[in-house]
C-alpha cells in the first residue's frame, strides 16, 4: 500500500467520523479554543485582569470593553479569559486525582474480590451516602479554605464514579480466556492486573472522565460561588458570577452574565465531548 | 406481611450508611486546620486557657473515646453550639429545615411534572422535533450552573419584566405577617391561617427558586424516562398489546409507563443528591432562610459545629429519601421485593 492510499483512507475515515459526529467535532473545536485560552490567556487578554480603574466603574459593554467593566473598573473580558486557566485547571486537577485513585482502587476491588472488595465497596457507599456537593462543602470546611482543597474535595466526591466503573470493567474481564492465559503463563496477579487487564479498561475510564469533567467544573465553580477557595481579586468564573450578582438590582447584567456563559460553554463542551466519545467507543450505551 | 418484612429489611440496610455518615462527620471535625482548641478558645487565648478548652472539649482524650462521646451526644440530640448564633446547632437547623425541604420538594415536583411527560413525548416520536427539543433541553439543563440560571431568572423576571417578587426570602415581610408556624411549610401554613394574599405571595416567592433548582434535576429525569419508555415501547409485551388491539393511550400510559417506572425511580437517588447540594447555591441567591444559607455562613465563618451538624443532617435526609425511593420501587416492581 502506498503512502497516498494510506493518507486518503485516513482522510476519508476522518471525514466520515466527523460527518457522523458533527456536534462532537464542534465540541472538540470549542475544547481546543478553551485549552488555548487556558495556556496563553494572560498574553491575549486586552487588559490586566486585576488592574482597577475607578473612572470606568460598571461601564456597559463597548468597543473598548466588549464585556463591560466590573464595580472596580476591571475589564470583564480580560478577567473571563484569564480565569479559564484556573477553572479548567481546578477541574483537570480534580479529574486527574480521582481518575488515578479510581484506577488503583477499582481494579484491586474487582480483581481480587473478597475482604478488600468489601472494604473498598463500603468506603465508596459511605461517600455516596452524602449529597455530593454537601460533602464537598464539609471537606473544604474541614481541610481549610484554599484552592488546593477545592480540588481535593471535588476529587473525593467524584471518586465513586471512577471506582465503580473500573471495578465493573475489571470484574467483567477477570475470567476471560486471555486473562486466564496470562495467569497460566506464570504472571503474578499484580502483573496480570497491571499489564493485561488495566490497559483494556482505559477507554471506559476515559469516557467516564470526560463525562465527569463538566460536573467537576460545576462543582469547583459552585464552591467558589459560595465564597470558598478562590480569594478576590483572583479572576475565576464562579466568584465573578457571585460578585456580579450584587449589581443585578441596579441592572448591570454584564458582570455576572459573561463569566456565567463561559461556565456554561465549558461544561457544555465537555458534556457533548463525553457523550460523543462514548457513542464512538461504545455505541451500545447510546441513549 | 411481605411488605412489612421488606420495609424492615430496607430500614436495616440503611444502618451501615448511617454509621458511615456518623464516622465521616466525626472525622471531618477532627481534620480541622490548626488546633481546634485554639480556635474555640478565641483570639485572645493564653496557653493555659487553650489547655483548659482542650480538656473541656475532651480533645486530649484518645480518638476512640472522643468518637464515643460524639455518638453519645448525637443520641441525646446534641450537635454542639454554633459559635456565630450562640444557639444549639440542632435547634438552629430544625427551625430552618422546613424552608429547605419545601424548596427541594417544589423543585422535585417541577422536575417530575415537566421531565416525565417530556421524556414520554420524546419517546413516542423518536427523531422528531419534540425529540430534538427534549435532547436540547436535557443537554442545556445539565450544563447551566444552578446559581447562574437563578441569577438570569432574577434579572429577567424580577428586574426586567417585574413579574416575579423580590428574591429575598419566602414571603414579603413588609406587607404580610408570617403565619403561625404549624408545619413550617409556608404554603401550607398560610392556607391554614386562611390568608390567601400571603399564600399567593409565598407561592410567588417559591416559583423562581424551585424552577431554577428543578431545571438541573430535569435533565436526568427526562433522559431516563425517554430511554425507559423507548425500551418499553419496543418490547414484546407492548407489541402483543398492540396486536390485541388495545388503544394507543392504554398501551402508552398503562403498559409501557408502568414498566418504565423502575428506572425512573432508580435515577431519583442521583436527583436528590443534586437537589440537596444545589439547594445551598439557590438559597444563597434568593436569601432563602433554609439550612443551606445557614451552612454557607457557617463555612465562611469557620463555625465547625454548625457545618458538621449541617452535613450530618443533609446526609441523614438523603439516606431517608433514598429509603423512600427504595420502598416505592418495591411497591412498583414486585421483583425488587424479593431481591435484597
Amino acid at each position: 500500500m502506498s503512502d497516498q492510499t494510506v493518507s486518503s483512507t485516513f482522510l476519508s475515515d476522518a471525514r466520515h467520523l466527523i460527518g457522523q459526529n458533527r456536534i462532537t467535532f464542534a465540541a472538540g473545536i470549542l475544547l481546543v479554543l478553551f485549552v488555548v485560552l487556558a495556556i496563553i490567556g494572560p498574553l491575549v487578554a486586552p487588559f490586566d485582569p486585576t488592574a482597577t480603574d475607578a473612572s470606568a466603574s460598571l461601564a456597559a459593554p463597548s468597543w473598548r470593553h466588549p464585556f463591560g467593566t466590573d464595580a472596580l473598573g476591571r475589564d470583564v473580558l480580560s478577567r473571563v479569559i484569564v480565569a479559564t486557566r484556573l477553572d479548567l485547571g481546578m477541574a483537570f486537577g480534580a479529574v486527574a486525582l480521582s481518575f488515578a485513585a479510581g484506577l488503583i482502587l477499582g481494579p484491586i476491588a474487582g480483581y481480587f474480590g473478597g475482604w478488600i472488595d468489601t472494604v473498598i465497596g463500603r468506603f465508596i457507599d459511605t461517600l455516596m451516602a452524602f449529597p455530593l456537593f454537601v460533602l464537598a462543602m464539609g471537606i473544604v470546611a474541614a481541610l481549610g479554605n484554599s484552592v488546593a482543597n477545592i480540588v481535593i474535595a471535588t476529587a473525593i466526591i467524584n471518586l465513586p464514579f471512577y471506582v465503580r466503573t473500573a471495578r465493573a470493567e475489571v470484574n467483567m474481564r477477570r475470567d476471560l480466556t486471555y486473562v486466564e492465559a496470562a495467569r497460566m503463563g506464570g504472571n503474578r496477579p499484580w502483573r496480570v492486573l497491571a499489564v493485561h487487564v488495566v490497559p483494556n479498561i482505559l477507554p471506559a475510564m476515559v469516557v467516564q472522565a470526560s463525562l465527569n469533567f463538566g460536573w467537576a467544573i460545576l462543582n469547583a465553580a459552585g464552591l467558589s460561588f459560595i465564597g470558598l477557595g478562590v480569594r478576590p481579586p483572583t479572576p475565576e468564573w464562579g466568584i465573578m458570577v457571585s460578585e456580579g450578582a450584587t449589581y443585578i438590582f441596579s441592572g448591570e447584567w454584564w458582570t455576572f452574565t459573561f463569566p456565567g456563559i463561559a461556565l456554561v460553554l465549558a461544561v457544555l463542551c465537555f458534556n457533548l465531548l463525553g457523550d460523543g466519545l462514548r457513542d464512538i467507543l461504545d455505541p451500545r450505551s447510546r441513549t | 406481611m411481605t411488605m412489612l418484612i421488606t420495609i424492615l429489611r430496607r430500614l436495616l440496610s440503611a444502618i451501615p450508611s448511617v454509621l458511615g455518615v456518623i464516622v465521616v462527620t466525626f472525622l471531618l471535625a477532627r481534620a480541622l486546620p490548626g488546633d481546634p482548641a485554639a480556635f474555640y478558645a478565641g483570639a485572645s487565648a493564653t496557653p493555659e486557657s487553650i489547655a483548659e478548652v482542650r480538656s473541656q472539649l475532651g480533645l486530649d482524650r484518645p480518638l476512640l473515646l472522643q468518637f464515643a462521646d460524639y455518638v453519645g451526644d448525637l443520641l441525646h440530640g446534641d450537635l454542639g453550639h454554633s459559635v456565630s448564633s450562640g444557639q444549639a446547632v440542632l435547634s438552629d437547623l430544625l427551625t430552618r429545615l422546613p424552608a429547605s425541604v419545601e424548596l427541594t420538594l417544589a423543585a422535585l415536583v417541577f422536575a417530575l411534572v415537566v421531565g416525565m411527560p417530556l421524556g414520554v413525548w420524546a419517546a413516542t416520536r423518536p427523531g422528531s422535533f419534540v425529540d430534538h427539543a427534549c435532547r436540547l433541553l436535557v443537554t442545556l439543563g445539565a450544563a447551566f450552573p444552578t446559581f447562574f440560571t437563578a441569577l438570569v431568572f432574577v434579572y429577567a423576571f424580577y428586574y426586567r419584566l417585574d413579574i416575579a417578587p423580590e428574591p429575598l426570602g419566602r414571603l414579603n415581610e413588609i406587607y404580610f405577617v408570617a403565619p403561625p408556624q404549624v408545619t413550617g411549610f409556608m404554603l401550607i401554613d398560610t392556607l391554614l391561617a386562611g390568608d390567601m394574599e400571603a399564600f399567593r405571595s409565598a407561592f410567588g416567592h417559591l416559583v423562581l427558586p424551585s424552577i431554577s433548582l428543578g431545571l438541573f434535576a430535569l435533565a436526568p429525569i427526562a433522559r431516563v424516562t425517554r430511554a425507559a419508555m423507548l425500551e418499553a415501547l419496543g418490547s414484546d409485551y407492548c407489541r402483543t398489546a398492540r396486536a390485541m388491539g388495545l388503544s394507543g393511550r392504554h398501551i402508552l400510559f398503562t403498559t409501557a409507563l408502568r414498566n418504565a417506572t423502575l428506572p425512573i425511580l432508580n435515577v431519583l437517588g442521583m436527583v436528590f443528591s443534586f437537589l440537596l447540594g444545589a439547594n445551598v447555591l439557590i438559597e444563597k441567591v434568593f436569601a432563602w432562610p433554609g439550612i443551606g444559607a445557614y451552612a454557607v455562613n457557617a463555612v465562611i465563618s469557620s463555625d465547625y459545629a454548625a457545618v458538621q451538624g449541617f452535613v450530618l443532617m443533609m446526609a441523614l435526609l438523603f439516606i431517608f429519601l433514598n429509603l423512600v425511593v427504595d420502598l416505592m420501587a418495591s411497591i412498583a416492581d414486585p421483583r425488587v421485593r424479593y431481591d435484597v
